[in-house]
């Protein structure tokens, strides 16, 4: 039988059990529902998880630091012949890196131990410069308050933690001012440089006024390079204009240089966490040491790769029992189709005919139940997320998108419940096929 | 189409036994019969002498489990269930005691159903329906389905339904059982008619041994599904 007759006789067998069938499809289209709305979870969550992620500057970060700088973190053999000079993180090597491709930016890290004067009473904390592109990078999402108003404002946001140590109504800090006390580094030598890089420095203390502008919970990329975490925030440009003593500079002191400014680490980011890899290799391959999360986000993959399946195992169940749903259908049909085969047998039917008959029309209830299910299982979704948001909302925590639903998992969800239905359909199309049109005929 | 010698179909020696447990039921046993072309042949018997199980055979509905039947020139029980299903589409026209029409489907629908699985052109059928539906004179009836015609006008139309892919051969199986007795006699004329106008070869089932002899050319009485007797009217 040709393509479109097929298409038609299935139809019409279909509209004649109209009930049953669309009972039929409903089911698949639940199971559809059921895989849809699982996996659309697991696509989200994956997706909010890989923002929000990708956002705290975790996973798109590259940490570079003078070899020499960690070929101290283990003790070299006896035997070993001597290293090759380090080159120098320079600003030379800066303007290098900023010209690999997919990086967005490179800056150092500036942190540093300092004094912190508030109400007249002292605390110690860590000091961290933010570059200002970290403004639009979605991690200060929930901060109270808000960012620096430029580059250069002499402005600070407060970790949590410290914000509690320096008053217990913390929304009441903002806008106030604290008085940072640091140790500013002043070089000795005429020759050297003059941020005391070149040769040795002495330290004097300075202190710093700074207007609180925000409240965040967890500084973002926290501790991330060793130096340990940052409860006071302020600009980059700032913290770098300081010349505050740093942990490395000790150290850097005692070692020769070659007289220029050498930043003790830099902090590379790349365009999106895939191409962290490749970035991280050319920088080695310029002489530096290296560190980021790249195998961080390999098992995080991992995780939502299996998170994913077993969802779409529990998904699947209902699908199966749709499947059962099917073949009772068709069964049925049989049994009361019994007669019409042995007719469309006795008029030429081939044993094939029959059997794509069944087929058809399992394939015809597959289709509109997965495209159905799909609907359903997107409605799910967004009544899901409505939910989601209104509990967050309590919560006083920011909105999130907890569902997704890919057009790869639309159309796989659609196709899926076709193959699961022609599945299904085998059996009683093969039992159709078989069936005798004399015995058929005799049927009453 | 014959198998040679003007032959249309012929059963050589053919058996079709049925297993029931232990018991073995001999419905059509060694049997040997040839319809010649343009014949109209009733196969005559009571209930149960094995003229049905003998006309399902000659028609590819049933498979024999001894013997041979030659249609088209070509042995039956050689061929495979798609060959089996075209002899039976392209060469075959089948005409049943209870009409078996499809109830869901128009009168239209129903003849063009043999049309659909002989894979012939839209384009075509219209007038192939048309044309079988005029000859059996129920061209006004085209969108009528099957509960709204009388007996009469079902089998006419299950009769057009069966000349529609123009057969060589048409088996009718009790084509007047289920009708009052001029209905059948109008039948039976029918098939007459188209006998003699399209050259048609017909086998005809049938217990009623009046309108046998009165429209067969030829009458093969089986009992017991043994042939008992052959013979040509004069």
């Amino acid at each position: 039988m040709k393509a479109g007759d097929l298409a038609e006789l299935a139809l019409r067998n279909l509209r004649e059990a109209v009930l049953r069938n669309s009972l039929t499809t409903l089911g698949v289209a639940v199971g559809v529902a059921s895989l849809v709305a699982m996996l659309s979870l697991g696509v989200g969550l994956q997706e909010l998880a890989s923002r929000r992620l990708s956002n705290s500057g975790l996973f798109d970060t590259v940490i570079v630091m003078p070899r020499r700088n960690m070929q101290t973190m283990r003790r070299p053999a006896a035997n070993a012949a001597p290293s090759k000079e380090a080159p120098a993180l320079d600003d030379d090597a800066r303007k290098t890196m900023e010209h690999l491709p997919n990086v967005i930016e490179v800056y150092p890290q500036i942190r540093f131990p300092t004094e912190v004067r508030y109400n007249g009473t002292p605390f110690s904390t860590i000091v961290a410069g933010v570059p200002d592109s970290a403004r639009g990078n979605g991690a200060y999402d929930g901060i109270q308050g808000s960012f620096f108003s430029g580059p250069s404002a002499d402005e600070a946001i407060l970790q949590i933690e410290l914000a509690k140590d320096l008053s217990e109504q913390t929304s009441t800090l903002i806008g106030k001012d604290l008085v940072v006390r640091y140790a500013e580094r002043q070089a000795l030598l005429p020759s050297g440089t003059s941020d005391g890089s070149g040769g040795g420095f002495s330290i004097v203390p300075r202190e710093k006024k700074l207007r609180i502008v925000g409240i965040i919970e967890t500084e973002p990329a926290a501790g991330f390079g060793g130096f340990g975490s940052g409860r006071l925030l302020i600009p980059l440009e700032v913290a770098s204009a300081l010349r505050a003593a740093q942990v490395n500079d000790l150290r850097d002191a005692v070692r020769a240089t070659n007289g220029k400014p050498a930043y003790a680490s830099l902090t590379v980011r790349a365009k999106s966490p895939s191409q962290v890899e490749a970035i991280e290799t050319s920088i080695k391959s310029m002489g530096f040491g290296t560190f980021s999360l790249l195998d961080a986000t390999r098992n995080l993959r991992l995780f939502f790769t299996i998170f994913d399946l077993l969802l779409a195992i529990f998904g699947s169940l209902a699908l199966a029992v749709a499947t059962l749903g099917i073949i009772n259908t068709l069964v049925m049909a049989i049994l009361e189709r019994r007669r019409e085969i042995g007719i469309l047998k006795a008029l030429g039917a081939a044993d094939r005919d029959v059997k794509q008959l069944f087929f058809v029309e399992a394939g015809v209830m597959g289709l509109f139940g997965g495209v159905l299910g799909v609907g359903f299982g997107w409605f799910i979704g967004g009544a899901l997320t409505w939910g989601t948001n209104i509990y967050l909302h309590r919560q006083n925590l920011p909105s999130a998108h907890v569902f997704s639903v890919p057009w790869w998992l639309v159309l796989g969800a659609i196709a899926f419940a076709v193959i699961v239905s022609l599945a299904a359909g085998l059996y009683p199309a093969t039992r159709a096929a078989r069936l005798n049109p004399v015995e058929a005929l005799r049927y009453e | 189409m014959t198998t040679g010698d003007g032959v249309s179909v012929r059963a050589e020696r053919v058996s079709r036994h049925y297993e029931m447990g232990a018991v073995v039921i001999r419905a059509v046993d060694d049997v040997t019969l040839e319809v010649r072309a343009g014949e109209f042949v009733a196969l005559l018997g009571s209930s149960g002498s094995g003229k049905s199980t003998l006309l399902n055979l000659m028609a590819g509905l049933d498979r024999p489990t001894g013997g041979a039947i030659f249609a088209n020139g070509r042995n039956l029980s050689e061929l495979n269930s798609l060959e089996l299903a075209r002899y039976r589409s392209k060469t075959v026209g089948m005409v049943f005691q209870s009409f078996n029409l499809l109830p869901r489907m128009t009168l239209e629908e129903n003849v063009e159903l043999p049309l659909r699985l002989a894979e012939v052109d839209r384009g075509e059928r219209g007038k192939r329906v048309q044309e079988a539906l005029e000859r059996v004179k129920l061209e006004k009836r085209l969108s009528h389905r099957p509960s709204e015609l009388s007996g009469g006008e079902q089998q006419r139309a299950a009769l057009a339904r069966a000349l529609v892919n123009r057969p060589t051969l048409l088996f009718a199986d009790e084509p007047t059982g289920n009708l009052d007795s001029a209905t059948g006699e109008s039948i039976l004329l029918l098939l007459k008619e188209i006998q003699q106008n399209l050259g048609m070869t017909i086998v005809m089932v049938t217990h009623e041994r009046p309108l046998a002899e009165r429209f067969a050319n030829r009458i093969v009485a089986l009992a017991d599904g043994k042939l008992l007797s052959d013979g040509v009217k004069s």
